[in-house]
């Protein structure tokens, strides 16, 4: 009787501890991101990445579609190259999308934000996409302030 | 003098070597046991409880408490930068990749390891454990082993409890206290928590952590001196020796998992 009821008790330990650890699957981490769902790729080409990374995301209007997979150098141009996964329910981009680097707030995340174009040429897996807006760099932003004042500010 | 001196080191150093051959010896002797498997089963879900179900409370308790505590404290630095929503993957991944594994693993060494170790010694020292072989079981069969692999099983079923709980009060203490917005508390979880580079990687750990603690358990209680002088000092040596083994793995495990994230 006793073994049988302590039989019941690690069942319901084990059983809790599974129970728990999808929980923390589900609603702590992103594993619902990777289950199941369907995706595209496409790549796109920047002059200045910032401090983008793999897992970034990528947004249409702050609805993230998609995440970056890889961040690789393109050898013969030497320009970073993107390759990013997107939900394929979102399969109908024209072939004038364009990418651009953003922050999230001021000093915020990077990610990838993609504004639909116009024509009916739709972006298919493996597509590339052409007009790309690269990450805004604050020092460049300050440099470029301070230089192009005629004179620098008298103390 | 200086001869008695250097018979007395290589004697100490003779000794550490033979008391780690034992230990190796008792850990191959507990992993390859070949017992029938019904009644090894009913052994070893006796021994989970013991040394599992009966650690729930105190661990769940601590968990909950530390994530509560993180809550807190993260918040108090956080909301001073305004960056109160990075409250969630703060407490996760602290409780995932460090706290968790390791909090968990020191109170299982207290609550459980100390436990082993006493009953074993006891054992040894009413000579339970010869009469066993006198009646042809073999103790390591019989007692060893079971205790061993119920603290290799328990270890990381605690260990994700113990997050669970912890997540969930530094959810309390963060939102439902603070006034943290909830939407955020999780999204910004779930973009920054990575399955298996943290919850994965901290259940290793957690499993290396419950392998460790039970092999010195189970090693010191068999191979302790058979007096209450030497169970006494035998209990001691298993909590010391296992939570500094446990810290110390940690910042193994840690600079090998982690080490090359930011």
């Amino acid at each position: 009787m006793e073994s049988r009821k302590s039989q019941i008790l690690v069942g319901l330990f084990v059983f809790s501890a599974l129970l728990a650890l999808i929980v923390l699957g589900l609603k702590a981490s992103n594993l619902n991101q990777y289950a199941g769902k369907k995706t595209y790729k496409i790549s796109a080409s920047f002059n200045n990445i910032g401090g983008l990374k793999v897992h970034s995301a990528v947004k249409v209007g702050g609805v993230v579609v998609g995440r970056v997979e890889e961040i690789d150098l393109d050898k013969k141009s030497l320009t970073p190259k993107i390759t990013m996964f997107i939900n394929q329910k979102y399969d109908n981009f024209s072939s004038e999308t364009s990418a651009a680097i953003l922050t999230a707030g001021l000093l915020g995340e990077q990610y990838i934000s993609l504004t639909p174009g116009g024509n009916d040429e739709i972006l298919k897996s493996g597509d590339e996409i052409a007009d790309t807006q690269s990450a805004i760099i604050l020092e460049d932003l300050i440099g470029k302030f301070l230089f192009s004042k005629d004179s620098p500010p008298s103390m | 003098m200086l001869k008695e001196n250097f018979r007395q080191l290589g004697e100490n150093v003779l000794s550490v070597q033979a008391s780690f051959g034992r230990a190796g010896l008792l850990l191959l002797q507990s992993i390859f046991t070949i017992p029938r498997p019904l009644k090894a089963a009913r052994l070893l879900i006796d021994q989970i409880f013991q040394i599992g179900v009966l650690s729930l409370l105190i661990i769940g308790v601590a968990g909950m408490f530390i994530g509560m505590v993180l809550g807190l404290q993260g918040y108090t630095i956080l909301v001073k930068f305004g960056a109160d929503s990075a409250l969630g993957p703060m407490i996760a991944l602290s409780l995932l990749r460090e706290l968790g594994p390791v909090v968990a693993a020191l109170l299982f060494a207290g609550r459980a390891g100390s436990a082993i170790t006493a009953e074993i010694g006891l054992m040894k020292a009413t000579e339970q454990l010869s009469s066993m072989e006198m009646m042809a079981v073999n103790p390591v069969h019989r007692i060893v082993a079971p205790r061993f692999w119920a603290g290799v099983i328990s270890m990381p079923l605690l260990a994700i409890i113990f997050n669970a709980l912890g997540i969930l009060g530094g959810y309390l203490v963060g939102v439902e206290w603070l006034g943290v917005d909830s939407g955020g508390f999780w999204s910004s979880m779930q973009a920054n928590v990575d399955w298996y580079q943290d919850i994965f990687n901290g259940l290793i750990k957690s499993l290396i952590f419950g392998i460790v603690i039970s092999w010195i358990s189970v090693y010191k209680g068999y191979d302790s001196e058979p007096t209450s002088a030497g169970i006494s000092l035998a209990t001691t040596q298993t909590v010391v020796y296992s939570s500094l083994a446990v810290l110390g793995l940690d910042f193994i495990l840690t600079a090998l998992m982690f080490g090359d994230l930011h």
